[in-house]
């Protein structure tokens, strides 16, 4: 099976919620899964992890995956103590 | 009550639902910071909060109407000021401390999401500190005020809030309910994501808090006795009490309630405190504060007084004291419900009661703590450390503060080196978790990181070991004014007795012991000490097999230390150096003992082992201990060259048993690997020489080294189920031990190469290695293999042969012994070898059903090995010259 990734986009460390908002904005565009790159991210403040709860709510609604990639291991753990890590997918 | 509760309003769940939320996310967030983020934040929190420490006492005063201002704003200092200078090092992100020598580190983790819950009497300090231990360990708290408390309480979390997210704490880390009920409380102590709750108040909060299920810091009321002795600074002790007593009117709940003072100095101290602006009252006035500030129902301090001055107080109830009035003394003549002043009184009444000895002293402290008070706080002024030592005895509380005052002592780092804190934990005594003072550490999960850590070994055997032909001449270099000889009939028949004499120094007195050839028997042995003790000896030859070398040490052990009990000795254990029985170590006679080996299997001459026969009792005794190993041993082949056939047969079984069970011990080490293995080889080579040429003097001499050095190797590694179901076994039906060894062995050696079915835990071992060993075995005896498997098929048809060779019979059944007398005698069979201790250095755990299982395997005989394909039976005959 093939799954299509038409929406891919690198989150830089210092501007984390804006790039979140603006995944939010594309996910009306997205066909197949939206995967979001974390490599450059090495830690999540509030604000932060209020988007990301917004922006998997979005993708719920529209029935699209949202795929975090290299998302490290302290926020891999911020989104279980959020209970946020279930709305996602990972990948390395 | 549950967090579902239908009694809230929608609304209402959704606000403290959303709460919850908030707290959740912050606490997440908040994993991520290091020990360096959270000591920046909280250092600026502390400063806010010393700044404001005034303004937030003013508003808690204002709010309660409880307490003195001056004293609320030093409590709130106590609170930044004191707690950071205790958590300021502290580490409590990360690793927070490690033991290299252990092993071990400790690892915090956050809890979460606190529920805490705040009192009235201490409201803007208890938050103070409550914000400072949660960011200094990264956790979220929603704080629910004492409802009379909840603006100044609100105020305080407000500002360190502010001070906290302006430093880079996550948002949402504090929260304060307002206008809270009730049912709020409830529901947010059932809360599926709330971590713990954090109870500081009266005992219907804690109760709660406790009640909810969660995990829960609850502290509680206290009942502060106060002993006043004889051989106190009276001065510094009343002046004290006074001082903490009246501090902010009493409403710390460590303050002293109620003093018990020693008759000969009651007069005193009650001037002293009249003196310094007290006021004791007489009988009548005792007797109208006791029911007008308790309620007589309930026998609690009614909450009119709680904080208020003395002169306040005195008004209320109709008391005409002088307007300097600072606390009211009401001494009391006894404690309980008829005297209703011996309760807890959060406000400035101070109960006091004299007491003829030390002995009433510490029983009128021992009821009031009883009375309310149990594992909070306590108080006594003596100077005597046997008082003193015996009050910490007796009396059941968290903190037990020694010439000081009770309520700032207790809180810590002012009087003494306590932990400061705001939070007095209780202990069982006070229904609470926790008997510390509440502080950083009880709001971490601390996690244990233990690496793995092998035991420490050890290869233990006699520091002297002399052998060859005529080895016994070195019995010259050891001088002895009195010698006993321990040895059996036989060797005098034969005349090694003679032997050994002719090499005793002639200035030497010798004496002969002659015992039965048996294992020895209590009485045997107690008479063996007898004559030890009439000798006088200060060596001790022992001249024979396994079972006279046994007697002899055993013998020895009840001469040095005659209190020994051999009983107790015997215990069962599973690691030497933990055992619980020590032997003794004091050695009344300081003897030699000298062992000489006269046949080629026990190795007893090294061994720390004896075994003992109980006939009274039915049973054998065994004794392990490197105490019992003899001082020398002598091993000369002189001794063994008349062995006859049968008796070289099974000892050098026996010898070979030693060797391979040492071998794959789960204690083996390279040490005894070294003896195991030289002892395997020797074992194989010269056994059969041994065995058909008796008069063979090299094949002797190559054999009795073999069994001291198989014995070296198992005294440090032990053997395994081999020895545990030949115990077994042989005792059942009378078999000798290294014909009941044979008739295992091929069995357990399969058994032991497989894959077990249940690993023994064995913490110096990497992995199983068994079926490894053997094969390295049989690649040192050259019996060739390509697999491990095959290695292991060809030591098992070796050893197969060997037996044969040695005429050995090669099943249970060969022995006559019918299969229903042999299944009838399973149960017990199985039951015996797993109590036996030989097995739990076995590689293997043998399960009960294997030990059956096993010993079926021997009834039938060779069934467990496969055969050997033609190419490895042939390296087989080749190295066994076939």
């Amino acid at each position: 099976m093939t799954t299509m990734m038409n929406v891919c986009l690198e989150i830089d460390e210092k501007h984390v919620v804006v790039a979140l908002q603006e995944s939010c904005d594309k996910l009306d565009a997205a066909v197949g899964d939206v995967m979001l790159d974390f490599s450059a991210v090495p830690r999540i403040d509030p604000s932060g992890l209020k988007a990301m709860e917004a922006l998997a709510g979005a993708a719920d609604d529209k029935g699209i995956k949202v795929v975090l990639r290299g998302v490290n291991v302290d926020i891999y753990k911020v989104l279980k103590l959020a209970k946020l890590s279930s709305r996602f997918a990972f990948a390395n | 009550m549950t967090a579902n509760d239908s009694s809230l309003s929608e609304e209402r769940i959704a606000y403290l639902e959303g709460l919850v939320r908030q707290a959740r996310t912050a606490a997440a967030v908040f994993t991520q910071y290091t020990q360096e983020d959270v000591d920046r934040i909280v250092k600026q929190m502390v400063l806010a909060g010393l700044e404001q420490a005034q303004h937030l006492a003013r508003l808690a005063i204002d709010e309660t109407r409880l307490g003195v201002l001056e004293d609320k704003a030093l409590k709130n200092m106590v609170a930044t000021e004191f707690v950071y200078d205790y958590v300021k090092d502290k580490r409590t992100v990360g690793t927070i401390r490690e033991y290299p020598e252990r092993g071990v580190a400790e690892v915090a983790e956050p809890i979460g999401v606190i529920f805490s819950l705040t009192p009235i009497t201490n409201p803007t300090s208890t938050v103070l500190f409550k914000c400072i231990m949660a960011i200094k360990t990264r956790n979220a708290v929603i704080f629910s005020p004492h409802p009379s408390a909840g603006h100044c309480c609100y105020e305080a979390v407000r500002i360190m809030y502010e001070a906290a997210v302006k430093h880079g704490a996550p948002e949402g880390v504090f929260t304060c309910l307002q206008s809270q009920t009730l049912q709020d409380n409830a529901f947010l102590m059932h809360h599926k994501d709330v971590g713990l709750i954090d109870a500081t108040g009266g005992p219907g909060m804690v109760k709660a808090a406790y009640g909810s299920g969660k995990p829960a810091l609850g502290v509680g009321p206290g009942n502060t006795p106060v002993y006043l002795e004889k051989t106190a600074d009276l001065n510094m002790a009343v002046v004290d009490i006074i001082t903490s007593k009246t501090f902010d009117n009493g409403t710390i709940c460590a303050s002293e309630q109620t003093v018990v003072i020693d008759d000969e100095i009651y007069d005193i101290v009650l001037r002293k405190f009249a003196e310094l602006g007290t006021h004791v009252c007489n009988e009548k006035e005792t007797e109208i504060l006791g029911r007008t500030v308790i309620d007589p129902t309930t026998g609690f301090m009614l909450p009119m007084a709680v904080g208020q001055k003395a002169i306040d107080i005195a008004r209320m109830v109709g008391l005409s004291v002088a307007p300097e009035t600072k606390l009211l003394i009401a001494p009391i003549a006894g404690v309980g419900r008829e005297y209703p002043l011996s309760v807890e009184k959060l406000f400035p009444v101070l109960a006091v009661c004299r007491a003829n000895s030390v002995d009433e002293a510490l029983k009128l402290c021992v009821d009031v703590n009883h009375a309310g008070g149990l594992g909070h706080t306590a108080v006594i002024f003596s100077r005597n450390d046997e008082v003193i030592q015996k009050f910490g005895e007796v009396i059941n509380a968290g903190r037990i503060i020694v010439n000081a005052p009770g309520s700032i002592g207790a809180l810590g780092g002012i009087y003494n080196d306590m932990v400061p804190t705001f939070s007095f934990g209780c202990g069982t005594g006070g229904g609470n978790s926790t008997m510390d003072n509440v502080n950083v550490y009880n709001y971490l999960n601390i996690k244990r990181v233990a690496r793995r850590t092998p035991a420490h070994m050890w290869f233990r055997v006699p520091n002297q070991i002399y052998f060859g032909m005529n080895a016994v001449e070195n019995l010259r270099h050891f001088p002895s004014r009195s010698t006993v000889i321990i040895t059996n009939p036989a060797m005098e028949q034969i005349g090694h007795v003679d032997v050994v004499r002719r090499n005793i120094p002639p200035e030497t007195h010798v004496h002969v012991s002659v015992i039965p050839d048996a294992e020895p028997e209590v009485k045997v042995v107690m008479q063996g000490v007898e004559a030890l003790n009439f000798y006088k000896a200060d060596q001790i030859i022992a001249l024979g097999g396994g079972s006279v070398i046994d007697a002899a040490k055993i013998m020895k052990l009840k001469y040095e230390s005659p209190q020994a009990d051999l009983e107790e000795l015997a215990a069962p254990f599973l690691d030497l150096r933990k055992r619980v029985i020590q032997y003794p170590t004091e050695k009344v006679n300081r003897a030699r003992l000298i062992a000489i080996s006269t046949t080629s299997g026990t190795g007893s001459e090294v061994t720390p082992f004896a075994v003992l026969t109980d006939k009274a009792a039915g049973r054998k005794v065994t004794l392990a201990d490197y105490s019992l190993s003899p001082d020398v041993a002598i091993v000369d082949p002189q001794f063994v060259m008349s062995m006859p056939k049968g008796l070289t047969a099974d000892t050098g079984i026996d010898c070979l048993t030693h060797a391979l069970e040492a071998g794959v011990s789960i204690l083996s080490s390279p040490y005894t690997d070294a003896n195991a293995l030289q002892a395997l080889q020797l074992a194989f080579k010269y056994l059969p020489i041994a065995y058909e040429n008796p008069g063979d003097e090299e094949a002797r001499t190559m054999m009795h080294n073999a069994a001291c050095i198989a014995a070296m190797a198992f005294s440090n590694a032990a053997v395994g189920v081999n020895h545990a179901l030949a115990h077994a076994f042989g005792a059942r039906f009378g078999v000798a031990h290294g014909r009941a060894n044979a008739l295992m062995l091929p069995h357990v050696i399969a058994y032991n190469a497989a894959v077990p079915s249940k690993f023994m835990p064995s913490p110096n071992q990497k992995g199983y290695v068994a079926h490894k060993k053997y094969a390295m075995m049989a690649d040192l005896l050259g019996l060739g293999g390509e697999t491990v498997e095959e290695k292991v098929q060809n030591l098992v048809a070796a050893i197969e042969q060997l037996l044969d060779q040695l005429a050995f019979p090669r099943s249970i059944a060969d022995l006559g012994i019918s299969k229903e007398e042999f299944e009838l005698a399973i149960p017990d069979l199985v039951r015996i070898a797993f109590e036996d201790p030989s097995w739990r250095s076995n590689p293997r755990m043998p399960l009960l059903t294997e030990l059956a299982e096993l010993f079926w395997s021997a009834y039938r005989g060779r069934s467990l090995a496969k055969l050997p394909s033609k190419r490895q039976q042939k390296a087989v005959d080749e190295r066994l010259c076939v």
